[in-house]
C-alpha cells in the first residue's frame, strides 16, 4: 500500500520535475528560470524524502536539510544578481 | 691525448707571458713531440705490424679508446702533427701578439689537433664519431675566430650545419653497420665483411656513412661550406681546410673501403661524386678573384680527385687475386700519394697567400700583380706549389697526376659494374678537370706575381719575415723531395697504408713493381699531361675571351644560392607552420587534444576490435531513473543552446542538483551533500565572475555553432561512452571494496566513505586539502596583488 503510494508520488514528482525543466528551458525571463531552479531544488527535496522512505534509510535526511538551505541561498544570490547586478556588495 | 691536456694550460700560459712571449711557442712543441713520437713507429709499421692500445672508457657498453696504428692512420697522424707543427710555427709570425686573442686560438687549434688525431687512430667507430664531431665543433670555433665579422659567423654556421648534418647521418650509418656486424671495432668488422654484406642495412649504412664523409670532405654538392670557411685566419685555412679536416672524409672512405669496397654502389658513388667534385671545383676555381677562394675551390677539386681515386681503387675489392687487383690497387696508391702531396703543396700555398695578404693587405687577384721582384721567395714557393698542383714535372704533383691518369685509363677499360660507355667518360672528365686545374694554377702564379704593380705606392711591400717563410719553405722543399725520391716515402709509409686499405693485397710483390715504375715514357699518361699543358696554356692566354661564359650561368642556380634559399625558406615555412597551428586560441588546442584522443582511442578500438559489451553485470534500470536522466540531458543540452549567460548558469545549477539527486538515487549521501554545496558555491562564483566580465564581451551572443566543434564533441563523447561501457562490461577482477566493509573493526568508523577518506587513503585527502589551500591562496594573491589590470579592485568573497 505504502509502496504504491510512494510510486505514485514519484510519478507525480517526475511530472513536476519535467514541468520545472520546461519552465527552465522555456522561461521567457531570467526570473522565471531562477524560480524554476528553486522549485527544482524543492522537488529534489521531496524526491530525496520519498527515497529515504523507500530505502528505509535515515542517511539522506541531511541532504534534505542542505538542499533546503542551499536552494534558498542560491535563489537569493540569483535574485540579488538580477536585481542589483552584484551578488555581494562592496562595503563602502 | 696530449693536445687536450695541454689545451687546458694554454690560457694560463697566455695570461702569464702574454706581452713578452708569443703563446704559440709553448704550443709548438706539442705537435713536434707527437710527430717525433710517431716517427718511431715507422719501422714497425713498414714491416707490416700494427700497434694496438686500449684505454677503457665505457667498458659496460664495450666502448673504449682503442687506438689502432697501421699504415693509413700513421700517414694521417704524421700529416696532422707535422703540418700542425709547421702551421703553429707560421701562426706565431702571422698572428699578432698584442691584438689577437691568442689563447682562444691555440686552445681551439689544440682541441682540433687532438680530435683529429683521435679520429685517425680510433678503432672503435663510436669513439671515431666522437672525435669526428669534435673536429666539426673546433673547426666551427676556428672559422669564427674573428667573431665580430658577420661573414665569419655566416661561414662558421654554414660549415657547422653541413658537417654536423653529415656527421649525424654518419652516426646513423655507423649504428646500422655495428648492428649488422655486431662489433664496434673497425678491425673486427673486416673479419665480418660477409655478415655486413648479407645484411639488409648494407646499402643504407653505406650511403649514410658516405654522406658523412662527403660533407666533411666538401664533396659535391656539400662543398659549399669550404669557400665560406675561408673567413678563418689563414693558418687555420691552411691546416684545417687543406691538410687535415677535409681529409677526415677521405680517411673514413679509405678506412672503410675494405668493408664496403666490393659493392658497385660504393664504387659508383665514390668515383662519381669524386669526379663531379673534381670538375666542379676546378671549373669554379678559375672564376674566383679571391686567392683564398681560389685555393678553396682547388682544395675541393683535389679532394674530389682523391675521392674518385679511392672509388676506382675499390674496384680491386671486386676481383679476387690476380692482375686486376694490382691495377686498381694503384688507384688507391695514387690516392694516398696525392693525399700526402696535396697536404704539402696546398699547405704551402695557403701560407704564401697568407703572406701576400699580410704584406699587401689584399687577396684580390684583380688588385695584385707585379710582386715578383718584391717577394721573390714567396714567388718561388708559389711556383713550386702551383706547378705541383697543376701536375708539372719537377714537382710531386706530377707523379700523382700521372698515376691518376693511369688509374682513370684503367677504369675506362673496365667491363664490369655496368661500365660500358660511361667508363670512357671517366678519363675525359678527369682530363678536362686537369685542364682547368692547370688554368687556375697559372692564374694563381702569374696574375699574382707578374704584370704591373697595381697597389698604392704608399704601401711598402716587401718580403715576409723569415719566420713566416720557414714553414712554406719546408713544405715546398718537401714537394720537390717528393718528386725526386718518391720511393722513400712510398716504401716506408704508402705501402703499409695501401695494405691497410686493401687487405686483399697481401702479396706485396705485385705492388712493389708498380710503385717503382714511375718512369714510363711513351705511356698515354704522359701524352695526356702534355695535352693538359698545351690546351691549358692556350686557354690561359685567351682567358679574357671565354671568361664571359661564367657570367652566363645564372646566379640563382648556384648551390650556394640554393642553400641560402633553403635556409630562408625553412625558417619561413616552419615559422608559418608554427603560426598556422599555434593560433593562440585555447579552443583550437582543445580541438587538437580531443581530436587526437578520438583518433588514438577510437582508432585503437577500431583497429583492435577492443569493444565488447557485456550487460550481464548491469543493474536493472528503473523508470524513475530514466525520467531523471531525461531531465538532466535536457538541461545539459539547454546549456549548449542557451542564449544568455545567465540561463546557462541556471541550467548548470539545475544539472548540478540533478547530479546530486543521482547520488541520492545511487545511495551516496556524502557525495550528494558535497555535490550540493559545491554546486551552490560554484553557481555563486559564476555569478560573481559574471559581473566582472569586461564590458565588451558582454554582448549576449549565441554560442557559435561550429561543425568541427560538434563533430569533435560528439566524437569525444562517443569514444568515452564506448570505453566506459566496455570497461564496465568486462571486469577482470573482483572489486576490493569488500575489504572496506570491515571499516568498523579496522578503523572504528561506521561511515565507510569517511573512513576511506581519512583512514585508509588519508594521504589523498591530505593532498586534496593542499590543493584547496593552494587554490585559495592563489585566488587571494591574484586579487590582492592586482596583477590583473582590470577588475582587481572589485572584491571577491
Amino acid at each position: 500500500m505504502i509502496k504504491a503510494i510512494l510510486i505514485i508520488s514519484l510519478g507525480f514528482l517526475t511530472f513536476a520535475i519535467f514541468a520545472t525543466i520546461y519552465r527552465l528551458v522555456k522561461g521567457p525571463s531570467a526570473s522565471d528560470r531562477v524560480q524554476a531552479l528553486d522549485v527544482l531544488g524543492i522537488n529534489i527535496i521531496s524526491g530525496v524524502a520519498i527515497f529515504s522512505v523507500f530505502l528505509r534509510n535515515t542517511g539522506f535526511f541531511e541532504v534534505i536539510l542542505l538542499i533546503g538551505i542551499l536552494s534558498f541561498v542560491g535563489t537569493i544570490a540569483f535574485a540579488r544578481f538580477i536585481e542589483r547586478g552584484v551578488v555581494i556588495e562592496r562595503r563602502k | 691525448m696530449l693536445p687536450f691536456i695541454f689545451a687546458v694550460f694554454v690560457p694560463i700560459l697566455y695570461k702569464m707571458f702574454t706581452p713578452r712571449v708569443h703563446t704559440g711557442w709553448f704550443v709548438f712543441f706539442v705537435p713536434l713531440l707527437i710527430f717525433s713520437y710517431l716517427i718511431t713507429f715507422i719501422p714497425t709499421i713498414a714491416n707490416g705490424n700494427t700497434i694496438i692500445t686500449s684505454i677503457p672508457w665505457m667498458p659496460s657498453y664495450d666502448i673504449n679508446f682503442t687506438t689502432y696504428i697501421d699504415g693509413l692512420s700513421l700517414i694521417f697522424g704524421l700529416l696532422i702533427t707535422g703540418i700542425g707543427a709547421l702551421v703553429i710555427l707560421y701562426s706565431i709570425f702571422y698572428l699578432s701578439k698584442e691584438r689577437e686573442a691568442l689563447h682562444n686560438f691555440y686552445v681551439y687549434l689544440l682541441m682540433f689537433m687532438g680530435a683529429m688525431l683521435g679520429l685517425v687512430f680510433s678503432d672503435n667507430v663510436f669513439v671515431l664519431y666522437v672525435f669526428w664531431e669534435m673536429t666539426s665543433v673546433s673547426s666551427f670555433l676556428l672559422i669564427a675566430y674573428w667573431y665580430e665579422r658577420e661573414k665569419s659567423r655566416y661561414g662558421a654556421q654554414k660549415s657547422m650545419l653541413i658537417t654536423i648534418f653529415g656527421g649525424l647521418a654518419m652516426l646513423a650509418g655507423l649504428v646500422m653497420i655495428t648492428s649488422s656486424s655486431e662489433t664496434y671495432s673497425i678491425r673486427e668488422m673486416l673479419l665480418n665483411v660477409d655478415a655486413i654484406y648479407a645484411s639488409a642495412l648494407f646499402i643504407p649504412a653505406m650511403v649514410l656513412i658516405l654522406l658523412g664523409a662527403f660533407t666533411k670532405s666538401a664533396q659535391f654538392p656539400f662543398s659549399i661550406w669550404l669557400p665560406d670557411a675561408m673567413e678563418a685566419p689563414t693558418p687555420i685555412s691552411a691546416y684545417l681546410h687543406s691538410a687535415t679536416m677535409v681529409k677526415a672524409g677521405i680517411y673514413l672512405v679509405a678506412r672503410l673501403t675494405p668493408v664496403f669496397g666490393g659493392s658497385n654502389v660504393w664504387f659508383w658513388l665514390v668515383t662519381g661524386v669524386g669526379l663531379i667534385t673534381l670538375l666542379y671545383g676546378s671549373v669554379n676555381a678559375v672564376r674566383q678573384t679571391d686567392l683564398k677562394a681560389l685555393l678553396a675551390y682547388s682544395t675541393i677539386s683535389q679532394l674530389g680527385l682523391i675521392m674518385s681515386l679511392l672509388g676506382l681503387g675499390s674496384a680491386a675489392m671486386y676481383f679476387g687475386l690476380g692482375d686486376e687487383i694490382a691495377i686498381y690497387g694503384t688507384a688507391i696508391f695514387a690516392a694516398i700519394f696525392h693525399l700526402v702531396n696535396h697536404s704539402t703543396f696546398k699547405g704551402s700555398l695557403f701560407m704564401v697567400v697568407g703572406i701576400i695578404d699580410h704584406e699587401t693587405g689584399t687577396r684580390d687577384i684583380r688588385r695584385l700583380g707585379g710582386l715578383i721582384h718584391l717577394m721573390p721567395i714567396s714567388f718561388t714557393l708559389t711556383v713550386i706549389g702551383g706547378f705541383s698542383m697543376a701536375g708539372l714535372p719537377p714537382f710531386n704533383g706530377f707523379l700523382s697526376k700521372e698515376m691518376f691518369f693511369a688509374a682513370v685509363n684503367n677504369a675506362a677499360k673496365m667491363d664490369f659494374f655496368h661500365m660500358g660507355t660511361i667508363g670512357v667518360l671517366i678519363p675525359v672528365v678527369a682530363w678536362i678537370a686537369s685542364v682547368f686545374t692547370f688554368i687556375y694554377c697559372m692564374i694563381l702564379v702569374f696574375k699574382t706575381f707578374r704584370g704591373k704593380y697595381k697597389l698604392d705606392k704608399s704601401r711598402v711591400v716587401h718580403e715576409a719575415p723569415l719566420g713566416m717563410l720557414i714553414s712554406p719553405i719546408i713544405l715546398g722543399s718537401l714537394v720537390i723531395i717528393g718528386f725526386f725520391f718518391p720511393n722513400l716515402l712510398s716504401n716506408y709509409l704508402l705501402k703499409p697504408a695501401l695494405t691497410s686499405i686493401l687487405p686483399v693485397l697481401s702479396e706485396a710483390e705485385v705492388l712493389e713493381l708498380k710503385i717503382e715504375a714511375w718512369h714510363g715514357f711513351l705511356n698515354p699518361e704522359l701524352w695526356m699531361t702534355i695535352g693538359v699543358v698545351v690546351l691549358g696554356t692556350i686557354l690561359y692566354l685567351n682567358l679574357r675571351k671565354w671568361y664571359r661564359i661564367y657570367n652566363s650561368y645564372p646566379q640563382s642556380l648556384t648551390i650556394n644560392n640554393l642553400y641560402n634559399l633553403a635556409l630562408d625558406k625553412m625558417e619561413n615555412i616552419s615559422g608559418s607552420i608554427t603560426n598556422f597551428y599555434m593560433t593562440g586560441f585555447i579552443r583550437d588546442y582543445l580541438v587538437y587534444i580531443l581530436g587526437f584522443m578520438i583518433l588514438v582511442v577510437g582508432g585503437s578500438i577500431w583497429l583492435f576490435d577492443g569493444v565488447s559489451f557485456d550487460s550481464s553485470n548491469d543493474a536493472p534500470v528503473t523508470l524513475f531513473e530514466i525520467a531523471i536522466m531525461i531531465v538532466a540531458v535536457v538541461s545539459a543540452v539547454f546549456v549548449l543552446f542557451s542564449k544568455t549567460r545567465l540561463t546557462s548558469i541556471v541550467s548548470v545549477g539545475a544539472l548540478g542538483f540533478l547530479v546530486a539527486f543521482f547520488f541520492v538515487l545511487f545511495r551516496a549521501p556524502d557525495l550528494a551533500l558535497t555535490q550540493l554545496v559545491v554546486e551552490t558555491v560554484t553557481t555563486a562564483l559564476f555569478l560573481l565572475c559574471f559581473y566582472h566580465l569586461p564590458q565588451l564581451r558582454k554582448e549576449k551572443s549565441r554560442i557559435p555553432f561550429k561543425l568541427t566543434n560538434a563533430i569533435i564533441s560528439i566524437g569525444a563523447g562517443a569514444v568515452v561512452t564506448i570505453v566506459a561501457l566496455s570497461v564496465n562490461g568486462n571486469r577482470l577482477f573482483d572489486s576490493i571494496s569488500s575489504y572496506y566493509e570491515n571499516a568498523y573493526e579496522l578503523a572504528g568508523a561506521k561511515n565507510i566513505v569517511n573512513s576511506i577518506l581519512v583512514d585508509f587513503r588519508g594521504i589523498d585527502t591530505m593532498l586534496e586539502i593542499l590543493v584547496l589551500s593552494i587554490a585559495g591562496l592563489g585566488v587571494y594573491s591574484l586579487i590582492k596583488l592586482r596583477l590583473a589590470k582590470e577588475g582587481s579592485d572589485e572584491r571577491a568573497e
